[in-house]
């Protein structure tokens, strides 16, 4: 079973804000998926796993890219080519 | 609403510039689909305002075949739901009865599609979006193999899924647009290099071996439904299929192992969605972690941070072993069952949904119930097989998908046995 805290930790961890109103019901929906999801508990997982997909590379040639001024059109008041974020430290 | 059916989130045209298989026909695309200067939004307030400086493969060459772009339509936010009333814009409603759900999550693709608004649609499946909407609203849709059509502005939620395909009201349509967004693209890495060509195309279905697994028929799916695929398999076997009961045992663990990875890759897929490059602009003067909170607070829906939350609770230490790799480990059984029926028939068959369309409201307290109306959609998506939803007639006055199943890259039988199927049904 998670608990109320539990949620609320993993919401900091993937910084998603749960409201206190919607908390209780998350954690109840939480709680039957999961429980849904031990079904995967009864499978032996014993066997190897197929890797049937193979890396797939090609040459690093330079090739026609977005220009800067289109990258950042959608970005809020970019400064000197810059994109602004809100502050680390 | 641009429409009466909530259908179109933005009607904005792109008219047609060249002559080409498309010239005059008008198509709408899922609005997780990126189209250059026009608006994009994944139905989703955290993308609000973006606009896309380039165009995703599937739309470039739609536009290289002449067609005019009608418009972005409705979806269930990021396409996580099975109704289209997880949009942030309001549920799309069902041209046959607007007291239902469209089915999602390319709801708005198929409303277009079956209110008459456009002959032709594009959508994204990645545990039966496509197919679901298609059954709901009486239209066929195409879930192609994994890889067939480029995912190159495809807007991901769960990419080991997810491909573009087409909608329309019939086969011969359906495969049309195939024709056009199938093929190669370096910019996908999954991608791979199988055009379709339409000139192929043909009524045939005589004496090809239909596997009928019988877990389509277990329990949860409704009776009436059943019942109308069954009569739709008996035509098959008149146009000279010959049917064979198959078992994928593997299928009982699908959901769970779909539902664990799927949320997984969306909890790193949206990890990007932060308002710094594009969506409402954070509080720069917070700290960083409380200012991008709460841009992802306003700017998700419930279900979107319900499915970020699981899947970074599925990849946290201490559950990534009891949750992601018994996934992966379920995934390669269902594959193998799915490639061992397949040697033995040419394609399986058996209804799209258990249900018919839900009424606006009926599953969205609970989204479990919501995940397993899924149960068999996803199975589809974990073998990467091709996957046709068909309308087959009614139960309880609503429309009723079959679902034809083929082998990988089979999109050639598969699209001609439904060609054969529509000629009689």
């Amino acid at each position: 079973m998670v608990s109320e805290n539990d949620v609320l930790h993993i919401a900091e961890l993937a910084d998603i804000g749960i409201a206190t109103s919607e908390l209780g019901k998350f954690t109840e929906q939480f709680n039957a998926i999961l429980e849904y999801f031990d079904i995967l508990d009864t499978l032996a997982a014993d066997d190897e796993l197929d890797r049937p997909l193979v890396n797939v590379f090609r040459e690093d040639e330079v090739t026609p890219s977005l220009p800067q001024e289109e990258a950042l059109a959608n970005s809020h008041n970019p400064e000197d080519g810059y994109i602004r974020a809100p502050k680390v430290i | 609403m641009s429409d009466a059916y909530n259908a179109f989130l933005s009607d904005i045209e792109i008219p047609s510039e060249t002559a080409g298989p498309l010239t005059g026909v008008r198509i709408a695309v899922k609005d997780n689909i990126s189209t250059k200067n026009i608006p994009t939004t994944c139905a989703s307030k955290i993308l609000l305002g973006y606009i896309p400086p380039y165009d995703a493969h599937a739309v470039e060459l739609l536009k290289a075949a002449g067609a005019t772009i009608a418009g972005k339509t409705n979806m269930d936010e990021f396409g996580m739901g099975t109704t289209t009333e997880n949009s942030a814009f309001g549920p799309a409603l069902n041209p046959r009865d607007t007291t239902r759900v469209t089915g999602g999550s390319s709801g708005g693709s198929a409303a277009a599609v079956a209110a008459g608004l456009v002959p032709m649609a594009l959508g994204s499946d990645t545990g039966g979006s496509i197919r679901c909407p298609a059954s709901y609203c009486g239209i066929v849709g195409l879930k192609p193999s994994y890889g067939r059509v480029s995912r190159y502005g495809l807007i991901a939620y769960a990419n080991s899924f997810e491909q573009i395909g087409p909608m329309a009201a019939n086969v011969t349509d359906t495969a049309r647009l195939f024709s056009v967004i199938a093929g190669g693209d370096r910019r996908d890495s999954t991608s791979v290099d199988k055009p379709y060509d339409i000139t192929g195309l043909r009524a045939d279905i005589k004496g090809k071996i239909i596997g009928v697994p019988k877990e389509y028929f277990g329990e949860g799916v409704d009776t009436g439904v059943a019942e109308t695929v069954e009569t739709s398999i008996g035509r098959l076997e008149e146009l000279g299929a010959t049917i064979r009961e198959v078992s994928l045992p593997s299928i009982r663990y699908a959901l769970a192992a779909y539902y664990v990875t799927c949320t997984c890759e969306a909890s790193s897929n949206l990890d990007r969605f932060d308002g710094v490059r594009y969506g409402p602009e954070p509080e720069m003067n917070l700290p960083w972690h409380d200012a991008y909170t709460k841009v992802r607070q306003a700017g998700f829906g419930p279900e979107v941070r319900r499915r970020i939350l699981l899947g970074t609770f599925a990849l946290s230490a201490g559950y990534y072993g009891k949750y992601y790799v018994k996934a992966q480990h379920a995934k390669q059984l269902i594959r193998r069952d799915f490639q061992r029926v397949l040697t033995e028939c040419d394609l399986l068959a058996g209804p799209t949904m258990p249900n018919i369309a839900p009424r606006l409201g009926e599953l969205t307290a609970d989204p479990l119930r919501m995940y397993q109306t899924d149960i068999l959609t996803v199975p589809v998506n974990i073998a990467g097989i091709p996957a046709i939803s068909l309308p087959c007639g009614t139960a309880h006055g609503m429309p009723v998908g079959l679902q034809l199943m083929g082998r990988m890259f089979g999109e050639e039988a598969l699209l001609n046995a439904a060609l054969a199927f529509e000629e009689v049904a």
